[in-house]
């Protein structure tokens, strides 16, 4: 496809790994986080671990849009559809995410419960005409991304005064979560090194522009390089921000010029503002409660707010027992560091979100990478 | 009796008739529809006998048997439709053994309501598909399920074969050293479909690969009677298909990416949907696994047989305790091929 394969070129890649193992001092670690969960995807299916010299490693990070949900919030979904009967339409990779009681959307679907998988949210919209005697629930997730699309439904389903329609709202900001990241380690010595800079959010940067990061890199010196979702854009960014360290540099840089701007989308930023407002504070999953670091709907739009028009309580739902995702998600632990990993916790029954979908570092590692485990023990040669 | 040609007063409405409950009563509607449907169009000396089954006599060696349900939706898709669907799937299932097809049996699960016409439309394409494979249908089944109780209509399929002398194929049998050998592009079928589902819609020229495999297999097994494994890659696609094969045999696979069979077209709508392409759905290609040795000699048959013509060799079997399925990236880096987890799900970002 044009566009995308230009970015998957494996002469290119190949010199550019020449270029990162001769950039790379040998006497030091890089160790970067890759923010989203697009960047561990393409890491894990394009194999670009296997073109990085062994002191150039990626620490995974929480932006995987399924994975930072608190189980809370998908106990609140359930319950939306059991008791008031409603048809909840949301994206797939939410269906399978494990909620209280080993439960999920994909068991509730099974049950009878009315839930639907959609594509986008204008789906939602038409669902929503064509049952007008059902109230339609659009569960909205994910990051700075998703959220000009949910915009527009609201504003749309206002206008037609579309009064079955409502967006049960969870988006969350990617610079508090950033921010989180980086505080947690502030003052203790052994987690303050342990990421040395980050593949920046690609998505999520085309809305909000690379500006956000600059007050970050510079409260916590650490570089950030905004890195495309394609395996070269990811070794391109790779070598920028070793490049970065190298000579002490602690810089916002842009790799993914073809689409992300300092300033970003100020159209799909304007719809954002309108449509919704800061809360002072929502639950993350692994990284706890976040100041400043997600959205509501604003009072002008509440008629379509879920949280208004229905009881949707505060749910303190904990993870299950022995469940790393939490640690997963903030860069201190890998997946294989947990118990759970592989032996109860597959993909085909997910304990924790970051084995659900497949930008979460644990279905990624499990799906993808985990021959890398065993390779020292088997008695075949490792892959080429 | 007089002339049974005129037991039915009217004759049944195949232009705006709906099926009804009668139609699965065992009365006179039932008759009726047998008759001036199913039988008309699936004619043969052994279904015409309209006893409640076919018989016929056994060859000597092995036989073969395979059944196969079913389900799709949409009914009619670019490339076929569950009619022809239901011929050519149970056809593989039974020739994926080697053998040769040689009956097939249809049970029909019908829901109140679903046009007749629909309903002939299927008939007739299974017929068509039947016919042009050389497998007759030569007994059935016809159920009515109330409204809402079915998905309009379910078909399935048993087919009985027979394997030639000196053919034993497995999925356990596949070896260290092995060629693994694919007919064509990969992905054909559950693109087509997707493309039509409502909720979907979008524009490709794509068609399903539907197609029954047995003469290409006959020139497979003539050519290289000691092909170790094949199966038809269908849900789950080639991913799932060879970690079963994997997991049957005992060994892991190490493929190349570059060397599997992909349209262009398929990989882009996987690619706006957020899918992988080596886990949609084929209903017309085969994975073909045999020594080392002879990976060439079939080849060569398989890119000169009409279903064959994209056939490549895109891996090998190797040891492995762990029955990986890995591959070497068209990237350059290398990577698991998993089962496929649950339900292949559209990625959000």
């Amino acid at each position: 496809m044009k566009y995308v394969d230009e970015f998957r070129q494996r002469d290119l890649a190949r010199t550019l790994a020449t270029g990162i193992a001769q950039a790379a001092d040998t006497g030091r670690e890089y160790r970067l986080m890759e923010f989203c969960g697009g960047h561990t995807h393409a890491i894990f299916r394009y194999g670009v671990q296997d073109l990085m010299p062994d002191n150039v490693t990626f620490v995974h990070g929480p932006g995987c849009p399924v994975c930072v949900l608190p189980i809370g919030r998908i106990d609140n979904a359930i319950a939306l559809v059991k008791a008031s009967d409603v048809i909840l339409c949301t994206y797939g990779d939410m269906l399978r995410v494990p909620a209280s009681g080993r439960n999920s959307l994909l068991k509730v679907k099974a049950a009878g419960g009315d839930v639907r998988m959609v594509y986008s949210t204008l789906d939602a919209l038409n669902i929503a005409r064509d049952n007008p005697g059902h109230q339609v629930v659009f569960f909205a997730i994910g990051f700075e991304t998703t959220t000009p699309p949910t915009a527009v439904a609201i504003r749309q389903a206002q206008a037609e005064r579309l009064e079955n329609f409502s967006v049960f709202c969870n988006h969350v900001l990617t610079p508090a979560a950033i921010q989180a990241i980086l505080s947690s380690r502030e003052g203790d010595a052994a987690a303050e090194v342990a990421i040395d800079g980050f593949l920046g959010p690609s998505h999520v940067s085309s809305v909000i522009g690379s500006q956000p990061y600059e007050g970050l890199v510079a409260r916590f010196q650490r570089p950030v390089v905004i890195a495309g979702f394609e395996p070269l854009d990811v070794m391109q960014a790779t070598l920028m921000l070793i490049r970065q360290l190298n000579e002490g540099r602690c810089e916002v840089e842009n790799e993914y010029t073809r689409v992300v701007t300092r300033e970003g989308n100020p159209k799909a930023q304007a719809l954002v503002a309108e449509v919704f407002e800061r809360r002072p504070e929502f639950e993350w999953r692994g990284l706890g409660l976040l100041p400043d670091s997600a959205l509501r709907i604003r009072p002008a739009y509440a008629d379509f707010d879920t949280e208004r028009r229905f009881a949707v309580p505060t749910i303190q739902a904990s993870d299950i027992k022995g469940c790393e995702c939490p640690s997963i998600l903030r860069g201190v632990k890998r997946p294989t560091d947990c118990k759970l990993f592989g032996t109860v916790c597959t993909p085909e029954n997910p304990m924790g979100s970051c084995m659900v979908s497949s930008e979460g570092a644990c279905a990624a590692y499990w799906s993808y990478g985990r021959f890398r485990q065993t390779a020292g023990k088997a008695p075949t040669e490792s892959a080429a | 009796m007089s002339d049974p040609g005129k037991r039915f007063s009217v004759k049944l409405d195949t232009r705006r008739g709906r099926v009804d409950m009668s139609h699965g009563s065992g009365g006179r509607a039932m008759a009726q529809l047998i008759e001036q449907l199913f039988v008309k169009h699936l004619d043969n000396p052994l279904l015409r006998q309209a006893n409640d089954q076919a018989a016929f006599n056994v060859p000597a060696g092995r036989m073969v048997m395979s059944t196969d349900g079913h389900v799709i939706s949409p009914l009619f898709f670019p490339g076929g439709d569950i009619g022809s669907l239901a011929v050519h799937g149970t056809i593989n299932d039974v020739a994926m053994s080697g053998a040769q097809p040689l009956y097939l049996a249809a049970a029909f699960i019908l829901e109140e309501g679903f046009l007749l016409a629909d309903l002939e439309r299927v008939v007739v394409s299974m017929a068509a598909a039947a016919t042009a494979a050389g497998v007759p249908v030569v007994t059935g089944d016809t159920k009515v399920v109330e409204k809402g109780k079915g998905d309009g209509i379910f078909i399935t399929t048993t087919g009985v074969g027979q394997v030639p002398d000196g053919v034993t194929i497995s999925g356990d049998r596949a070896r260290p050293g092995d060629a693994i050998l694919v007919s064509g592009s990969m992905g054909d079928h559950g693109v087509a479909i997707m493309s039509s589902r409502e909720n979907l819609e979008f524009e490709t020229r794509i068609e399903s690969d539907s197609a029954a495999l047995h003469g290409l297999v006959a020139a497979m097994v003539g050519a290289v009677p000691g092909i170790h494994c094949l199966r038809d890659p269908t849900r789950g696609g080639l991913a799932t298909t060879l970690n079963e094969l994997a997991c049957q045999s005992g060994i892991g696979m190490r493929l190349q990416e570059t060397a599997i069979p992909i349209k262009p077209a398929v990989s882009d709508a996987c690619e706006l949907l957020g899918l992988d392409p080596l886990y949609v759905a084929n209903e017309g290609k085969l994975i073909g696994i045999c020594p080392g040795a002879d990976a060439e000699r079939l080849l060569a048959v398989m890119r000169a047989h009409p279903l064959g013509r994209q056939a490549a060799i895109i891996g090998e079997v190797v040891e492995d305790p762990d029955g990986f399925v890995q591959m070497e990236t068209a990237f350059g880096g290398s990577r698991i091929v998993d089962w496929l987890a649950g339900e292949q799900l559209p990625r959000i970002c």
